[in-house]
């Protein structure tokens, strides 16, 4: 890709405003970022930190009193048999893909832009999915059983049952986490080099250096590095529509009026898309105000993610159209209920929030205005994270609560275990998150020197 | 296994000591066993280790008694050293006939309810009963239960029962108690028993009454205070003014084509109901015979589960169900009776007279136990005037002894004790502390009796303000012997020792004749010595075979209607005021006699769907004017009396009527019945024990959640019960499948073959009543764990099968359908393939069967599942801990751990067991009388299941019907399990008014 020819007409056309600051070389680049790891630890980083903290001892609290009780400390039942468990999953597995979108196929496509957010997104999607990966595990009546579901050697001489989407969940899902872990990984090597070189201290190097495994920045490690991350990104370009697909299944594969859908894999990765960006606004607003990377992460960053958001959000308002067309379409009486119920029942409240933050507020990201006003775009991608929360609410608990049987209708409310588990594992999400930005370069540096004016007029010096 | 009773009931250790002394080897250990067997020894135990009490009393295997006393002996005599007691194990030195491991036994043996009996055959396991079945040589029950009689099981191994005499909380034994009371007795002989009370339930149990006989013999002066909270005292009484003789009344539905039924819950309240419901349901087997079919009017206040099958329901408040009735008698020309009918009542009295004169001989005019006495002699005097009497009413010579008011009985007592009359008291069953009217205070009047003295299976409320507690034996561990409801005696047959230091009340009454060491068999064979013909150890072994005593059935007798009473009667009834409050037993935990049975408890009711709790039951129409929402707190003032009730809004109740039902609010009733419900006892008063009128209402405000299974009433458009009309199966309609245009059962794919068996079911929704015998069955049959109020309240309960109940049409009268549904064991189960470990799969017999030990809880299936037939542990909901409980698992069920999801399966426990017996023995299974326990406890046999690869099977009969459908076909499950459609016969002229 260092080869293509670029003019700089292809420039103007590319990008219509600055992706870094002026005035930066190579050299303020990379110290710029790799001061944010060597330097003394900001005082508002202890803070966060423990707030995440907290919020994670609260997760491993719920955790350990859902071992000892049971899953019937939630909100659970018959009929509504799945809950926040399965909403939470659905919810922080969407918000991984925005980093494999962005750090894959933003990749093949050569958008340089990318090269600024990818490093905190991919780290956002391993995060996300780790606490995605929570779930299942947890959502289970006898979570100690759960490699009943791995395909493994055993003396019942059984297999799971391949026709269950949540097998197909199963291995769409580490298939996901290990993708993404490596990916990340190789991307992260020049860096983790730049900081054994510029630890401070031995023991930094130390491990550094392990996790550096050798690079020297040579033409041949450069070479085989961009090889790679090429395949890689390869592989994970798939995935990014396939693991949103599969855990759509979950869903459409099943008898239920609301969830057998045709329309729910694309809808699902669109919306997967949708939450992602706005997860990725919404982490990448306080830290770039926090580091000071304004250079580097963009207002054109932003207008561009802010478009993303908005074209993904249509996708998914289309897809809350299909559904209501194809009730009424489909001619079913529990098709028909069931969408009444889900404008006029009891949890009308969540149908109309989710059209609220999923439709109205994103309607307001078509004025630029509104996408270089930093605050705004930040208050519309949590409307956007909420909403998306909302839709997998508004899907699972619906759709669940009055089936076919009117003689066991029952409603659902989340206790409060099911809400310390949610927030627990977003205190998971913030501790990882916090961890990272402390330890490792966030912003991809070796990929921001490529996208300095200087490098490209050196390429065309070439 | 009884010793003498030493003199002084003390213990000598040093005796024991002696008596070791000189043993060794094998003799030792049977020593032991001899010795630990004393009662002596086994006080000295509880006084010494009263911690070992439940543990010791919930055991009975050989091996655990003699552990447990070896170690205690042990203790006793090397003094609070602490080794470990060895464990020995002793095998049987000689095989006990019959038993063989793992194979059930069955003995006949006879439930007494109240004052009546069921005929019973009791599945017992290696010496433990643990499932009751009807009998089905007997006529009370042909096979059939209702939930009491399948749920007494589980009072036997209640951990609460009490277990050991008491006085005033210390522990003491029978012959301590003996003894004590010796010189009262002694004296209370000499005042030829002036203060002697004994306070009882009536009871048609011949031993009782023989034993009672001759303690009035003895004790001249001794008032047998009878007593019941919802006794039959008012329809013997009705029996003997309308016949001017004590006689008793049964029914013969079978003879019955018209049967009217004012404020009687006939098919499934009372001694005979199981009985009734089976003739009842003959008469209707549309599938079966399109000829006949009878027709059932109800007219009542309260919904009861005979009104919702009726073909034409009337609700009336219970004031104008008397005026009906006159008007009905006076339409159909009964002597003595004149009256001008209602405006709004003509048409249904003109129409219902027709009918019922049309079907003279045939017919069959009922009212309520608990109505007034005055309906009940008008309803003889209708059933005398249409010719029924001898045909659909059988008359025999009375059963219970005393028919006067339960009230004036205890108010008698009451008296007795505020005068000081009273010395000795003995409460035997019963609980009148708890169930006395509100207006008698017999706790404070009670103090005044020196002696008081407890009989009871439960410390109860009674139990509280006496000294001694003796602990009852259940009719499952003590001999007996009780008449059914048609009159003939039946031999109560124990089948196991008592559990703990109980005594049956036969025992308790020979103690007061003098012979404290009785036994109860001996009691019951003397009674029924004389009857015998021939041999009577022969005979003897022939009854306890049948279950039922050939000489001890009641004849028949004639007698005509005394037309005096009944024009007394007709003047008196029908007077009401203002808002009426009526009584019933709850109908799940009766009078509350079985408060403290949790799968009573769990069973919701029938039309409420509530669990857990009573409630102010009242109609829409009603709750509006009273400005009362469904669940709030309101205060019903009587006078001086007041309850605060939780109400609950019942479309169908009759309007300006409150029903309240009795049995709950109790205090001492034991771990699971304590704090369930409102006491309406509150309200109860002597001269208002079943109805008070002219109450006032008021509405408090606060909320209180009342545990219903059951929240949407309407079908919405799903065709879930499907019905039709006799007319239009005569007239050869073909009733369409709405299963709206969608063919199901073509596929791509080959089905499944089924060479050997082929299960399936079909419920017969014209015979249901919704008496929630098959629930409760099942519960016992497959060792299914309660959940309690709260996780009723989150929507956890774990029956397998339930009873839905959907209400159509006006919301003041509508119909009401009820249906059974359990796992519909699918052809393509949508449950099937959404589990991710195959936990969940399909036998080449086509049942869906469930592993537990392999699911891992994702709890797919549930939701997958259209019918919601899929239950979840979510805790650990199966008592793991109680040892008495383990004692009535079935051992054939696994006992579900938390976190796996379970489900109806057929009884596949039961079906394996027939395909064995049937290939050991080569016969064809259907001679192994193969029932799942639903089809097995219903009374009108409107479930069946069988081999639907037989083509003779009455399943497969049924299957082939135009009258079987499927539930949510059209979703391409093929359900195994199929319902008959509701045929109802209404009478064409009231139908077109």
């Amino acid at each position: 890709m260092a080869n293509a020819p670029m003019t700089e007409g292809d420039d103007r056309h590319q990008l219509t405003a600055p992706i870094v600051g002026p005035g930066h070389t190579p050299a303020s680049v990379t110290d710029k970022i790799a001061t944010v790891v060597t330097a003394e630890t900001p005082k508002w980083w202890f803070l966060g930190a423990a707030a995440a903290f907290g919020l994670l001892s609260i997760f491993l609290l719920s955790v350990g009193v859902l071992f000892w009780k049971g899953v019937g400390i939630w909100g659970i039942n018959n009929p509504v048999y799945w809950g926040f468990a399965i909403i939470n999953f659905v919810w922080w597995i969407g918000i991984g893909h925005a980093g494999t979108l962005i750090s894959a196929i933003l990749l093949l496509l050569r958008q340089n832009w990318r090269n600024s957010i990818n490093r905190f997104a991919e780290a956002m999607t391993i995060f996300a999915v780790a606490c995605a990966g929570m779930f299942p595990l947890l959502h289970l009546g006898r979570p100690y059983r759960f490699y009943y579901l791995l395909p493994h050697p055993n003396t019942f001489e059984l297999w799971p049952q391949f026709r269950s989407p949540l097998i197909w969940d199963v291995f769409a899902v580490t298939t996901y986490a290990l993708v993404s872990i490596l990916f990340w990984y190789v991307g992260l090597i020049p860096d983790l080099a730049t900081l054994r070189d510029r630890a401070k201290n031995r023991f930094a190097a130390f491990v550094y250096g392990i996790l550096a495994a050798g690079w020297r920045g040579s033409t041949r490690h450069w070479h085989q590095y961009e090889v790679a991350s090429m395949l890689l990104a390869g592989l994970a370009t798939p995935l990014v529509v396939s693991v949103h697909t599969v855990v759509s299944f979950d869903f459409a594969t099943s008898q239920l009026p609301g969830w057998h859908t045709t329309i729910f894999p694309p809808y699902f990765v669109a919306g997967a898309v949708f939450a992602g960006f706005a997860m990725v606004i919404t982490l990448a607003l306080p830290l770039r105000w926090l580091f000071g990377l304004q250079d580097f992460i963009t207002d054109t960053h932003m207008d561009l993610m802010g478009k993303v958001m908005l074209a993904t959000g249509l996708i998914v308002v289309y897809g809350y159209a299909i559904e209501i067309f194809v009730g009424w379409y489909s001619g079913s009486p529990y098709e028909r209920y069931m969408l009444i119920n889900r404008m006029s029942g009891p949890y009308m409240w969540s149908y109309i929030a989710l059209w609220v933050c999923n439709f109205a507020a994103v309607q307001f990201l078509w004025s630029k205005r509104i996408r270089s006003n930093m605050l705004a775009l930040f208050v519309i991608s949590m409307f956007v994270n909420v909403g998306m929360w909302l839709e997998r609410f508004v899907i699972v608990v619906t759709s669940l609560h009055r089936d076919f049987m009117p003689s066991s209708w029952g409603m659902y409310q989340g206790t409060i275990w099911d809400w310390a588990t949610f927030v627990g594992t977003i205190g998971l999400f913030l501790s990882l998150m916090f961890l990272f930005i402390r330890f490792l370069p966030m912003i991809s540096i070796f990929e921001m020197r490529m996208i300095l004016p200087e490098a490209s007029k050196a390429k065309k010096g070439s | 296994m009884k010793s003498e009773p030493t003199t002084e009931g003390g213990l000598r250790v040093e005796e024991i000591r002696a008596r070791l002394a000189g043993k060794q080897g094998p003799a030792y250990w049977r020593s032991l066993d001899e010795l630990a067997r004393t009662d002596e020894f086994a006080e000295m135990v509880h006084k010494e280790f009263p911690q070992m009490l439940p543990v010791e009393g919930a055991t009975t295997s050989r091996r655990r008694f003699l552990q447990l006393m070896g170690a205690s002996l042990a203790l006793a005599g090397l003094n609070a050293c602490s080794i470990q007691p060895e464990e020995r194990i002793l095998p049987y030195t000689k095989q006990p006939e019959e038993i063989v491991p793992g194979k059930p036994l069955y003995y006949a043996t006879a439930h007494p309810h109240g004052a009546f009996g069921r005929g019973m055959l009791v599945e017992s396991h290696m010496g433990r009963p643990t499932k009751i079945e009807g009998n089905p040589d007997h006529g009370s029950s042909l096979g059939a239960t209702d939930l009491f009689d399948q749920a007494s099981i589980l009072d036997l191994y209640d951990p609460d029962r009490a277990q050991t005499p008491e006085y005033l909380g210390n522990l003491r034994s029978w012959e301590n108690f003996a003894e004590s009371i010796r010189t009262q007795l002694e004296a209370q002989r000499g005042l030829r028993g002036q203060g002697l009370r004994i306070v009882m339930e009536s009871t048609t149990s011949p031993t009782i009454r023989r034993l009672l006989g001759q303690l009035r013999e003895d004790f001249p002066q001794c008032d047998v205070v009878t007593f019941d909270a919802a006794g039959h005292d008012a329809a013997a009484r009705a029996a003997r003014r309308a016949f001017g003789a004590p006689t008793h009344v049964h029914y013969d539905l079978a003879a019955a084509d018209v049967v009217v039924t004012l404020d009687h819950d006939l098919l499934t309240e009372g001694p005979g109901a199981v009985r009734y419901a089976r003739d009842f349901a003959d008469g209707r087997r549309v599938v079966e015979d399109e000829s006949r079919m009878n027709r059932l009017y109800a007219v009542e206040s309260s919904p009861t589960s005979t009104g919702s099958l009726a073909d034409h329901r009337l609700r009336l408040s219970p004031g104008r169900v008397e005026r009906f009735a006159v008007a009905l008698a006076a339409e159909l020309g009964v002597d003595g009776v004149t009256a001008s009918t209602d405006d709004d009542l003509r048409t249904w009295v003109r129409n219902v007279a027709r009918d019922l004169q049309a079907n003279r001989g045939r017919s069959l005019v009922t009212a309520g136990e608990h109505t007034p006495e005055d309906l009940q002699v008008l309803c003889h005097a209708i059933n005398g005037a249409l010719g029924n009497l001898g045909r659909t009413i059988r008359l025999t010579e009375a059963v219970i002894d005393d028919d006067r008011p339960s009230t004036e009985n205890l108010r008698r007592f009451v008296d007795d004790l505020e005068r000081g009359a009273v010395d000795v008291v003995f409460f035997l069953g019963g609980n009148p502390v708890f169930d006395a009217p509100a207006d008698l205070d017999l706790t404070a009047a009670i103090q005044r009796a020196e002696l008081r003295i407890r009989v009871s299976s439960f410390v109860d409320e009674t139990a509280n303000v006496c000294q001694w507690q003796i602990p009852a034996s259940h009719y499952l561990e003590s001999w007996g012997d009780i008449r059914a409801h048609d009159g003939s005696a039946m031999v109560v047959q124990p089948l196991i020792r008592p559990l703990y230091q109980s005594k049956s009340y036969s025992q308790v009454l020979a103690l007061i004749l003098g012979d404290a060491g009785a036994s109860d068999l001996a009691l019951v064979q003397e009674t029924w010595r004389a009857a015998a013909e021939g041999d009577f150890d022969r005979q003897w072994r022939r009854w306890l075979h049948d279950g039922g005593i050939a000489g001890g059935a009641a004849a028949s007798i004639l007698r005509s209607v005394d037309t005096a009473a009944v024009r007394e009667a007709a003047g008196e009834v029908g007077a009401s005021r203002g808002m009426a409050v009526v009584f019933r037993p709850d109908p799940t935990i009766g009078d509350g006699r079985w408060a403290n049975n949790a799968w009573l408890q769990e069973c919701p009711k029938p039309h409420t769907r509530i669990t857990w709790d009573n409630a102010a039951l009242m109609s829409p129409r009603t709750a509006e004017a009273l400005d009362v929402s469904n669940e709030e707190m309101i205060r019903i003032t009587a006078g001086d009396r007041s309850l605060e009730i939780a109400a609950w809004i019942l479309p169908g109740h009759a309007d300006d009527t409150i029903t309240v039902h009795l049995g709950y609010g109790r205090e001492r009733a034991g771990r699971i019945g304590n704090g369930c419900g409102f006491d309406a006892t509150a309200l109860r008063s002597s001269d208002a024990w079943w109805r008070v009128d002219g109450v006032e209402v008021e509405p408090l405000g606060q909320r209180y959640r009342l545990a219903s299974t059951q929240t949407h009433h309407n079908m919405e458009d799903r065709y879930l019960v499907r019905h039709g009309t006799i007319e239009q199966i005569r007239s050869g309609h073909h009733f369409h499948d709405p299963t709206h245009g969608i063919k199901v059962d073509k596929s791509l794919m080959p089905g499944h073959e089924y060479d050997g068996y082929k299960w399936g079911m079909v419920v017969d929704l014209s015979t249901c009543t919704g008496c929630n015998a098959c629930v409760v069955a099942c519960h016992s049959e497959n060792n299914i764990a309660i959940v309690g109020k709260e996780e009723v309240l989150n929507g956890r309960e774990l029956h397998w099968m339930r009873i839905d109940r959907y209400f159509e049409g006006d919301l003041d009268q509508p119909a009401t359908y009820l249906q059974p549904v359990m796992c519909q064991h699918c052809e393509q189960a949508p449950c099937e393939v959404v589990c991710p470990v195959a936990a969940t799969v399909h036998s080449e017999e086509g049942i869906n069967t469930m592993a537990y030990n392999r699911c891992v809880g994702t709890r797919y299936c549930g939701n997958n599942c259209p019918y919601k037939v899929r239950r979840f542990n979510f805790y650990q909901y199966a008592d793991q801990d109680t040892e008495s409980l383990k004692l009535g698992r079935n051992p054939d069920v696994t006992v579900r751990h938390r976190g796996v999801m379970e489900k109806c399966t057929y009884c596949i426990q039961r079906t394996n067991q027939a395909k064995i017996e049937a290939k050991v023995n080569d016969m064809p299974l259907s001679e192994t009388g193969l029932q799942s326990a639903c089809q097995q406890a219903c009374p009108t046999e409107a479930i069946q299941f069988g081999d639907l690869n037989d083509p003779d099977t009455r399943v497969s009969k049924w299957k082939e019907s135009d009258l079987d459908y499927g539930i949510l076909t059209e979703l391409g499950t093929r359900p195994r399990t199929t319902y008959l459609r509701r045929v109802s016969n209404p009478n064409p002229e009231l139908a077109r008014s």
